[in-house]
Order: structure tokens, then C-alpha cells, then sequence
């Protein structure tokens, strides 16, 4: 038994001349659960179904259980999809939808009966078996694609985008149920997705794509707390960009120059004094004070409440710095600040707690304002 | 202006039905009438109820006449499903562009009288006519095929007429068939030929039907076809309904037999209603 369910080597693959995926690698392990999480168009479905066989690589190399699956067509692949759409079969049951797959293998009829029955008691639909897919909810239907695809046991389970369809409290719902499900049947899923919290609650790993690139392969709390460069942090989660100069740059230290303030940051990534560079503070980060709340404010920065934004358990706000920046914060209701009251045009202090800042080379960010324009 | 509403879906709700009664239930139940009505020589029909026109639909010749027609259209139908099931298929898989041309050239033959068309099949399949020709030259036969006034002639005239009755309504359905269903079935493990009777045969089971409906009965009423390629020898039910109401005068008889397809055909819409679910019948 190898560790890694699937690696891919250098996989390219265009559509009429215009590349969806440029030289994809990727490995994923037996037993993991790994998110592809891009906005549309970034090529993540398109990876999805290149594995499952429905696309072929233009060039480059997929191995499932260490078999090459350059010849291997897709009803032969020991994959299997739960489709964005469920594509459930309108004209048999819930019990002829899951059987399906065990009958094109061939499988003795009690067997069938058996294994059918207990994957549907997995998704709790067993009552549902004589229903058709008409007769049920899109939770319940998507229960029935989900029980259609692992009752194959398949080595890798390829989720397209399936809790798309359902409402807000039914995909929290789905989410928990499913990652119970993944750890209960020790299958490897991928699941593609464009919801960050989505891709981040679910995952043990997460692979963030875009222009048919993976820009950064890491645990939820890696890629949200140590985002590999500005697009990255800019698709996940809230994110202020403070501009930066950098005055002095040893491997240990930077010494910078943010809106007005001159502040020594840790170094970890070994920036140099040559490189433009932004610095990435999350809203949560953010501390703000009254004006008579604090008294050590020489690391502080003046600013004025734009907006305040109630969202039950915490409260947004916008905050504009004397030089015009405006930056989103949020605070949490806790033993210290019981009641967060701020008035709009209310004059407040702000800062981060220091070291929870995360300084990236600017390169990304003058790219991403060109193609916005 | 609610009153005026009112009047106006009224009356054209009324237009609609009074279009039904006076040309669909009227003349329907003027057959019925005069299906149990006597034969007269002088009159078309005599006043007097008799049950003579459906004892002699159940006599031998008459009986004959039905077994053949049942047994030519159903050739027809299975050799019109047979020719324009892959033919809706691959019609559905074109590019946007040539498909609506495609369908187009499907029609086309519909703007010429089918009785012209079918005097040109006389051309084509007669002694001397130009598939023996062809035939000929290529050296595939050495004698001409003799096809003309046969029943192969008449089974080639039906299924050239009703051919566009099998691939429009097939087509339409096929078009509303989800490919995602035919990828999860081949991501399920399904091979080719398991895709087809497990998921596309059943999903256009309803296009069938149509299809089926619009060719087994007129197969039995185109009179004209076994008149012109069959040379009058093999008699159809429409044959049959035409010789009695315009030869030989007798319109109780032709209205029993008219009647009597009437009702074969209820009894496909009603093995087709009760065999469907609601959801998946198609619109007739």
C-alpha cells in the first residue's frame, strides 16, 4: 500500500488553444480529505474531470493507485463523482439509483441488496428506497448521489461542487455529515469548490487554484493564516493590504514604514530590501479602542468609524486612517467588551497584535488590479 | 373591466370548444350513428338501427384485412424506429449551427404533396426506373429487381412517408435527454450498451410512444400508397373505408370499420397513460 491515492505529474490541458491547466502537480493521500477551492473558471472542475476520465490530458501523467490512467476509460476508473447537479436517474428508484453502479459490476444480486441497503442507512434515506428521485428534497437527493457513489467503495470520491444547490443551514448541515462520512469510510475525497469556508471547515488539506495553477497546497489553517501570496489571501477571507516600505531588512528583521509609522516586523520569509512588498492584517486581527480606552497609543493609528455593521456575534466595522485608507475590522463580543458600541464619525485608536501581520511581495497585487481594470 | 374580462375569456374559451364539438365531436358521433345504421342501395343509409355492420367486421374477409394491415404497420413502425431512432440520436449530437438545418431537410419533403412524392417512388423502384439502374451497372444484380406492385413497395412507401413522424418526435425528446445522466452512468462503470438500454431507451420511452402513435395508425389509413405501389392487390383498412363510403356507397359499413380504428387507437393512449407516470408523459 502506497501513501499517495493519486499524483499528478505536469498536467496540461487546453480548450481551443486557451489553457485551462498549466503544469499541474499534485500528490493526495489515502484517506484524505483535500479541497479544491478556486473562483469559476480557475480550472478546478476541469481537474476534477480529468480524473474521473471524462476529459484527457493534453499532457502529463494521472496515477490513481499507482496505475497510469492515460488509457483507462472513465466507466473502468475506480473513481467515483458526486455531480453538482446529482444526476440521479429520473426513471428508477432510490434503491435502483445506488444499485446501479454494483449491477454494471456484476455483483450477486444479495449482495447488492445488502450493501445497497446499508449505504442508504449511512445517508439516512433506508425508508426512501422505493421513492423516486422526484419524490424527494435536494437535500435527501443529494443524500442518494452521495450513497450512489461510495456504496462502489471506490479509492477516490470526486465531489463537484455539491452542496451548491442547497440552502445556507442544510450546506452547514451537509458539511458536518459529510466529513463524518469520510472519516467513517476512510475514502479519499475531493471536493471542488469556490466557498472558502466551505473548503476550509471541510478539508485536511486545501489546494487553492487559479488560472489553472495551484498557488497554494496546505492545511486550512496554513493557507488562511499564512497565505502564499496576495491573491491567495485576497480569495480567502477578509483581508486589509497595508502599504509598505521597507527602511532596513535583515533575515531576523524588517524594519518598515506603514502609513506613516515606522514599525519592526519579524521576518520569516526572508524578504530583502529590493522587493515591494504589502502588508496583510485580517479584520479579526484588528483591535480597536475609544479614544479614552487606552493610554500607550505611540503604535496605534488614529482613525474614524466609516460604518458599523452588526452581525449578531460579532460586529463589522470600517475604519479610515487619516491618510484615506480604509480598513475592515472585527470585533468580538467577549468578558472585555461586553457591549461594542461605535458611532458612525466616532474617533477611535487602532492596531494588530504584532506578529499576526503577514508581509507579501507585491507582484500579485499589481496583477490582479490589471485585470480587474 | 372585470366584467369585460370575463366576457372576453368566456368567449374564447367557447370559440375553442365550439371549434371541438362542431369538427371533432360531431363528425365522430355522426360515424357512430351511422355505424348502426342499415345499409341502403338507393340512400346512403337506412333509418334503422342494426348491429349487421359490426357482425360482418367480424366475418373472415373483413378479419384478413385487419390481420394484414396490424402486420404491415407494424413492420412500418418497427422499420421507421429502427431507421429514425439513430437518426434523432446523431441529429441531436450536431454542432448548433447545422442542427436546425438538419431538421430542416427532415421537413422539407413535408412542403410537396406526399401523393406527387409517392409517384416519384414509382420512378425509382419501377423495372427500368433508377435504383434497378444503378443496381445494374454496379453489378450487384443482373436481372431488375422486380419491386413495383409488390408489398415491399408499399412497406417502402409507408416508411419513406412517415419516417419524419418518427425522427421529429423522437427528436424532440432526445433533445431534453441530460448528458450528466449518461456520464454518471459511464462514471457508475457503465459500459456503452448498458448506458443505452438502462438509461437512453428508457428516458425516451415517452418520444417512442409518440412516434409510435403517429406512424402505426396512418400506416393503415394512406390508401393512396397501396393503391399507387401496390397496384391495388394487397387491401388496407384505408382501402377498405375508402371502397365503402366512395365505391360501393356503403356509409354505415365504412363508419363501423373508421370506428373500429378509433377505438385501437384509445387503447394505445390508454396502455400509454396507465404506463407512464404523470411526470414523464409527453404532450401528444
Amino acid at each position: 500500500m502506497q501513501d499517495n491515492i493519486i499524483e499528478i505529474k505536469n498536467l496540461c490541458k487546453s480548450f481551443q488553444h486557451h489553457p485551462v491547466l498549466s503544469d499541474i502537480n499534485l500528490t493526495v493521500k489515502r484517506s484524505e480529505f483535500l479541497t479544491l477551492l478556486g473562483p469559476s473558471g480557475c480550472g478546478k472542475t476541469t481537474l476534477l474531470r480529468l480524473l474521473s476520465g471524462f476529459e484527457t490530458p493534453d499532457s502529463g501523467e494521472i496515477y490513481i493507485a499507482g496505475q497510469n490512467m492515460a488509457n483507462v476509460v472513465a466507466n473502468q476508473r475506480h473513481v467515483n463523482t458526486v455531480f453538482q447537479s446529482y444526476a440521479l436517474f429520473p426513471h428508477m428508484t432510490v434503491f435502483e439509483n445506488v444499485a446501479f453502479g454494483l449491477r454494471c459490476q456484476k455483483i450477486p444480486r444479495e449482495q447488492i441488496n445488502e450493501r445497497v441497503m446499508q449505504s442508504l442507512e449511512k445517508v439516512h434515506l433506508k425508508n426512501f428506497a422505493k421513492r423516486k428521485p422526484s419524490q424527494l428534497s435536494g437535500g435527501q437527493q443529494q443524500r442518494v448521489a452521495i450513497a450512489r457513489a461510495v456504496v462502489n467503495e471506490p479509492y477516490v470520491l470526486l465531489l463537484d461542487e455539491p452542496m451548491s444547490a442547497l440552502d445556507y443551514r442544510l450546506r452547514k448541515k451537509m458539511q458536518i455529515e459529510l466529513k463524518a462520512l469520510q472519516r467513517e469510510l476512510g475514502i479519499t475525497f475531493i471536493l471542488v469548490t469556490h466557498d472558502q469556508e466551505e473548503a476550509l471547515s471541510m478539508a485536511d488539506r486545501v489546494a487553492v487554484m487559479e488560472h489553472g495553477v495551484i498557488t497554494q497546497l496546505g492545511t486550512p489553517r496554513e493557507v488562511y493564516e499564512e497565505p502564499a501570496n496576495i491573491s491567495v489571501a485576497n480569495f480567502i477571507g477578509e483581508a486589509n493590504f497595508l502599504e509598505t516600505q521597507i527602511l532596513e531588512a535583515t533575515p531576523d528583521k524588517l524594519k518598515v514604514a506603514i502609513e506613516g509609522k515606522v514599525i519592526e516586523l519579524p521576518n520569516p520569509r526572508n524578504i530583502n530590501k529590493q522587493q515591494e512588498v504589502v502588508t496583510l492584517v485580517r479584520p479579526e486581527d484588528l483591535k480597536v479602542w475609544g479614544l479614552t480606552e487606552v493610554d500607550a497609543t505611540d503604535k496605534m493609528y488614529f482613525a474614524e468609524v466609516q460604518e458599523v455593521i452588526y452581525k449578531g456575534s460579532t460586529v463589522g466595522l470600517i475604519v479610515k486612517l487619516d491618510s484615506g485608507t480604509e480598513l475592515l475590522a472585527s470585533e468580538f463580543f467577549d468578558e472585555d467588551d461586553a457591549v461594542l458600541e461605535y458611532k458612525i464619525g466616532e474617533q477611535v485608536w487602532v492596531e494588530w497584535y504584532p506578529g499576526w501581520e503577514v508581509v507579501l511581495v507585491n507582484q500579485e497585487l499589481e496583477d490582479e488590479e490589471d485585470d480587474e481594470e | 373591466m372585470k366584467n369585460k374580462d370575463r366576457v372576453f375569456k368566456t368567449s374564447a374559451i367557447s370559440i375553442v370548444y365550439l371549434w371541438l364539438f362542431l369538427f371533432a365531436l360531431c363528425p365522430l358521433l355522426c360515424i357512430l350513428i351511422f355505424s348502426f345504421l342499415q345499409h341502403d342501395a338507393d340512400h346512403f343509409y337506412l333509418w334503422k338501427f342494426t348491429l349487421d355492420n359490426y357482425r360482418t367486421l367480424f366475418t373472415l374477409p373483413y378479419l384478413k384485412v385487419f390481420w394484414r394491415s396490424l402486420q404491415l404497420s407494424f413492420w412500418v413502425t418497427i422499420i421507421c424506429l429502427i431507421l429514425g431512432y439513430p437518426f434523432a440520436y446523431f441529429l441531436t449530437k450536431l454542432s448548433d449551427r447545422i442542427k436546425p438545418l438538419m431538421a430542416l431537410f427532415v421537413v422539407i419533403p413535408f412542403w410537396t404533396s406526399s401523393l406527387l412524392r409517392s409517384f416519384a417512388i414509382i420512378t425509382v423502384i419501377q423495372a427500368n426506373g433508377i435504383l434497378n439502374t444503378i443496381l445494374l451497372h454496379l453489378h450487384i444484380i443482373h436481372v431488375p429487381l422486380q419491386l413495383l406492385y409488390t408489398n415491399i413497395a408499399v412497406l417502402i412507401g409507408l416508411v419513406y412517408n412517415l419516417l419524419p413522424f418518427v425522427i421529429l418526435p423522437l427528436f424532440a425528446n432526445m433533445e431534453k435527454l441530460d448528458v450528466r445522466l449518461l456520464e454518471a452512468a459511464q462514471d457508475l462503470g457503465a459500459n456503452k450498451v448498458v448506458i443505452f438500454f438502462r438509461i437512453i431507451l428508457p428516458l425516451t420511452r415517452s418520444g417512442i410512444f409518440s412516434a409510435v402513435l403517429l406512424t402505426f395508425l396512418p400506416a393503415m389509413t394512406l390508401f393512396y400508397i397501396p393503391d399507387l405501389l401496390g397496384g391495388a392487390k394487397s387491401l388496407l383498412l384505408g382501402n377498405l373505408i375508402q371502397i365503402q363510403f366512395l365505391t360501393a356507397r356503403n356509409w354505415p359499413m365504412g363508419s363501423a370499420v373508421g370506428l373500429s380504428l378509433t377505438v385501437l387507437m384509445s387503447l394505445l393512449l390508454w396502455y400509454y397513460f396507465r404506463s407512464t407516470p404523470k411526470n414523464q408523459r409527453e404532450a401528444l
